[in-house]
């Protein structure tokens, strides 16, 4: 069987990653570790909104709610001192999942900027929840009192074991996101972005097949969450905010809505960007806001509509 | 009289102050093209829309092979066999030709929610699809983008689309239009060999592909069918020269 390009792209892609924290080590440099930890837990987010955007035609402006929900289910039991990592991710997958059937049920009977504005108000209805929860820090947020645990070998609390976890979830992910979006399944919701009057004419109802992506995206939405919140030890209902949703899809668009590994360079890009802008300037945003302008307005397909060289029939 | 497959009785369909559906009465039956003609604006494509599930009627009946499908929507009709193309071209367009219609051999299939095994490699979808593809002559086609194809073949595709959900009853809304002559010669042949093995609805302004094709002819003036017959009695009948054809038509 032939070994498709796809999978020589993720083979080449993953290996690199998995260079990062041996070189980081020999350059002593441990912050790359932790850098790209993040960057791939973004990654991880960006991804799970592009199967409902950049394949499914869904503009949901509220995915950062995932992020929050993965990370507070996380952060709560572990609060009430349940810190088993098996349960707390599984929660998050859960969670998320059943909030994106319910968001994605109501949303979804709407198009359009309608649609737009109902994923974004029920982002900031859950912000709003957050900051409620006066128990575990209201909008001041808490610590999370230990990483979650999981026995054996898989310890998060080694940097290098924690990333090496973030990235077989992320590869992972990418090898059945490439599956689900040339499967029947992602044919049909494909079909629905292309052409709904034409998709519903020939008999698919796209409804069930759109509630299904958007659950699927929204339980991976949960677990970068979970990932976030044992990231960066802390978590607050500024997860959930709107601009952190508007970040998720940036790193979509800015990688290449409709492919798989455009949102991974996206998060890489965007991240690395304010990494290294904020170095340079207390007014970073004034010099990123305008190299995204120009990346939206000159590569009409993200950063990897530049590196395509074929278009994509034949 | 063969049966009847489709039923339409006192079909009416009101925007604000006009009415675009005034008691449609129709049969088509079974085997035949029954062409639906008559001036722009007189509710042709809203009674194609009604009968497709694209629009509700405020009022009436539709029954097709036997049951009552007036409040089925447009995925379970076509389920059901009924197939439609429309007035302005619709197909996937950044999808290639062969993928348009193994999609379509798809929606009839079930079986949609498999998430794994890659839709493009199986034979059950793209074997089927290519038998129709080439049946269209498109099959030199099939790997093009959809949006790359000539216009005329575009039609052709919707075509194709239509007839891959292997539907009893076809709805086409002015195939021919917007067609270079050849095009449309080409078109017109080719639903010339299709209606003999499929039934037929056909709205068309281009009375050459109407006289040539139709095995019977409605004609619509503001939203109501003011005549149905075989084409010698409707070029006949005065009402239809007075309301529709004009004066001095000779068709």
């Amino acid at each position: 069987m032939a070994i498709s390009r796809r999978t020589i792209v993720l083979g080449v892609a993953g290996l690199l990653l998995a260079l990062v924290p041996p070189i980081a080590a020999l350059t002593n440099q441990p912050f790359y570790v932790d850098l790209f930890r993040r960057m791939m837990i973004f990654a991880i987010a960006a991804v799970s909104l592009d199967l409902i955007l950049g394949y499914g035609g869904m503009v949901s402006f509220g995915h950062a709610a995932y992020l929050g929900i993965g990370a507070y289910a996380v952060g709560i039991p572990a609060f009430h001192g349940i810190d088993n990592g098996f349960l707390q991710w599984g929660l998050a997958i859960v969670a998320s999942a059943l909030t994106a059937l319910v968001i994605g049920a109501i949303s979804l009977r709407t198009s359009g900027v309608y649609f737009i504005m109902i994923t974004l108000a029920f982002a900031q209805m859950l912000y709003y929840l957050g900051i409620s929860l006066e128990t575990y820090g209201g909008d001041n947020g808490m610590r999370l009192a230990a990483r979650s645990k999981f026995g054996g070998p898989i310890d998060l609390h080694q940097p290098m074991v924690f990333y090496y976890v973030v990235l077989a979830i992320l590869v992972l992910f990418l090898v059945l996101g490439g599956r689900l979006v040339e499967s029947r399944f992602g044919m049909v919701i494909r079909a629905a972005k292309s052409n709904e009057p034409r998709a519903r004419a020939i008999g698919f109802s796209p409804f069930r097949y759109k509630l299904t992506a958007f659950v699927i995206a929204g339980s991976a939405g949960g677990l970068a969450g979970a990932l976030l919140a044992n990231q960066t030890e802390y978590l607050t209902p500024e997860f959930m905010h709107w601009t952190r949703s508007g970040e998720i899809m940036f790193m979509v668009i800015l990688g290449g809505m409709g492919t798989l590994f455009g949102p991974v360079i996206g998060a890489i890009v965007l991240l690395l960007l304010e990494d290294v802008l904020s170095a340079l300037t207390a007014h970073w945003q004034i010099v990123l806001g305008p190299i995204l302008v120009l990346v939206v307005l000159f590569a009409k397909h993200g950063l990897v509509g530049l590196l395509r060289v074929t278009p994509r029939d034949g | 009289m063969a049966e009847t497959l489709l039923t339409v009785r006192g079909l009416s369909k009101r925007f604000g102050g006009l009415l675009a559906s005034d008691q449609v009465d129709l049969d088509v039956v079974r085997g035949e093209t029954h062409a639906i003609i008559g001036p722009n604006g007189a509710g042709k494509t809203t009674l194609l829309g009604q009968l497709a599930g694209d629009l509700r009627p405020d009022a009436g009946a539709i029954r097709f092979a036997g049951r009552d499908v007036t409040r089925f929507d447009a995925p379970l009709r076509s389920r059901l066999g009924l197939a439609r193309s429309f007035q302005i071209t619709s197909i996937f367009r950044d999808f290639s030709a062969l993928d348009n219609v193994a999609l379509a051999v798809q929606a009839h299939r079930g079986g949609n929610f498999r998430f794994w095994r890659s839709a493009r490699d199986e034979r059950a979808l793209r074997e089927p699809a290519r038998v129709v593809l080439e049946s269209v002559g498109l099959g030199a086609r099939a790997g093009v983008l959809a949006a790359h194809l000539a216009h005329g073949e575009q039609r052709q595709l919707e075509i194709a689309m239509a007839l891959a959900t292997e539907p009893r009853l076809l709805l086409l809304d002015e195939p021919v239009a917007g067609m270079g002559l050849d095009e449309s010669q080409q078109m017109v042949r080719f639903l010339g060999a299709l209606k003999r093995r499929i039934t037929i609805v056909l709205v068309e302004h281009d009375m050459d592909a109407v006289f040539s094709l139709a095995d019977r002819i409605s004609v619509m003036v503001y939203g109501r069918i003011i005549a149905t017959g075989t084409p010698p009695e409707v070029r006949s009948n005065a009402e239809v020269r007075r309301a529709y054809l004009g004066e001095d038509a000779t068709p």
